[in-house]
């Protein structure tokens, strides 16, 4: 039995979805804004952790991580449409990567397990 | 049995444990997120011992050789001393020579009194004797007896305004570095380069491009200096005749206004947009002030530049004193 992140591919999976990934959501006008920094190395550094952890990967993160991360965020105007527009360029960099409807499902379902936190809820 | 120490101060160290672990027990405060070694929240430098592979995974050739590491991924297996990422080691310098290519740049070269290890393109912070420091970049090499800062006088600047009319050769200085990664690392010596500057952001690209010459690139080295107006292409002649020496390497500037001569009047950005368009799958190097420096790195990224060949450094300006 391998776990989703072994399916997914890993690491190197990771490390190939971020770039698509990062690309998408700052092409996206809804929520280029929350990605929009000068320092993208760092700002992808924390893409990557977060991809990480909703391919089922490694993770040590806590709800109460999840919410300071994001707290300025939400301070900024965070809401549920940007949530639902991450998950679907989620969905979309899995898609280009070749990943069948049923894992992108369980990603997403990881994705929606933190939308509380993440939202400050 | 090995010990673990921050900045001198010996750690409890327990076997197995990561060093994010033993810093937090014993109360030292490092900022961490992820503890998978993925978000690099967590980097520290080893300032004594060689941290293990694992945990320098995914960070840039140039914070490994120096040292840098994630400490949510480090186990001990030898000694480590260990420092903030940010606590960077001072060395005293001398200001050898100055010369003044625009009325508002000063080419400050300095003689530092101890050996000085750095890599092309990093940047270190200058610190005046009453403690007022600034981030400035290297214009200069390793290869090079001096280093060498590219000073704008900035309206208010402390600093600039230091370096640029009160330092003259034999005065003091100290410096606290080197830090950054926007430098030239070997492995793909035909890959094209592109290089886009504006004001003095032109110090560290002068540095890699001749860094990455002095290593043997043969692919092509197209190097993009913005300024103002004409004055402000500080280093036209120098970077005029670096081009005519090198079959590889093109010299673009560009001005804003002004009677350009030989330079191109019109915007950097569209024609950063044209260069990379006619160098597909380019190594990117930017410097400047963010303002600047944004809308590039935003359109090469989505122009299809891949993140780990984009090299960036934002000269970020200090609000001004009151």
């Amino acid at each position: 039995m391998t776990t989703l992140y072994e399916q997914l591919g890993g690491e190197p999976a990771v490390n190939a979805a971020v770039d698509i990934f990062y690309r998408k959501v700052l092409g996206d006008v809804r929520i280029a804004r929350f990605f929009d920094a000068v320092d993208m190395h760092a700002q992808a550094a924390k893409q990557k952790a977060f991809l990480t952890m909703v391919f089922g990967g490694p993770n040590r993160y806590t709800g109460v991580d999840m919410r300071r991360a994001h707290a300025r965020l939400v301070i900024d105007g965070l809401n549920d449409g940007h949530f639902d527009a991450v998950v679907e360029n989620l969905a979309a960099t899995l898609r280009e990567l070749g990943v069948d409807d049923a894992k992108i499902g369980q990603v997403a379902a990881i994705a929606e397990s933190v939308r509380g936190e993440v939202l400050g809820r | 049995m090995v010990t673990l120490s921050w900045r001198g101060r010996a750690i409890p160290y327990e076997a197995g444990e990561t060093v994010l672990d033993a810093l937090g027990r014993a109360g030292v405060a490092v900022a961490s997120s992820c503890r998978v070694g993925a978000c690099q929240s967590c980097l520290v430098r080893a300032t004594l011992g060689a941290p293990a592979p694992a945990a320098q995974k995914g960070l840039r050739a140039t914070l490994v050789e120096q040292g840098y590491f994630l400490a949510c991924q480090a186990r001990l297996d030898a000694d480590l001393d260990v420092a903030p990422a940010d606590d960077l080691p001072l060395v005293r310098a001398t200001v050898a020579r100055i010369e003044r290519p625009a009325h508002d740049v000063a080419r400050i070269f300095l003689a530092p009194d101890a050996p000085f290890a750095y890599r092309a393109g990093q940047f270190v912070h200058v610190v005046r004797a009453d403690g007022l420091t600034r981030p400035y970049s290297l214009a200069s090499t390793p290869d090079d007896a001096l280093l060498e800062l590219h000073v704008k006088r900035l309206r208010g600047g402390a600093m600039s305004g230091h370096l640029c009319d009160e330092v003259s050769p034999g005065d003091a200085l100290a410096l606290r570095g080197p830090a950054g990664a926007c430098c030239y690392d070997e492995g793909r010596p035909a890959q094209p380069l592109l290089l886009a500057g504006t004001g003095t952001g032109l110090a560290p690209l002068l540095g890699v491009v001749r860094d990455a010459l002095a290593r043997g690139h043969t692919g092509p080295i197209a190097l993009h200096h913005g300024a103002l107006s004409p004055p402000g292409l500080y280093a036209h002649e120098a970077l005029t005749a670096l081009a005519a020496a090198h079959a590889n390497v093109t010299y673009a500037p560009c001005v804003l206004e002004g009677e350009a001569g030989d330079a191109r009047v019109g915007d950097l950005r569209e024609r950063f947009a044209h260069a990379l368009r006619a160098l597909p799958g380019a190594r990117v190097f930017l410097c400047g002030p963010p303002e600047t420096l944004k809308p590039l790195q935003r359109d090469a990224f989505l122009g299809g530049t891949r993140l780990a060949d984009l090299l960036v450094d934002a000269f970020v300006t200090a609000a001004p004193s009151r």
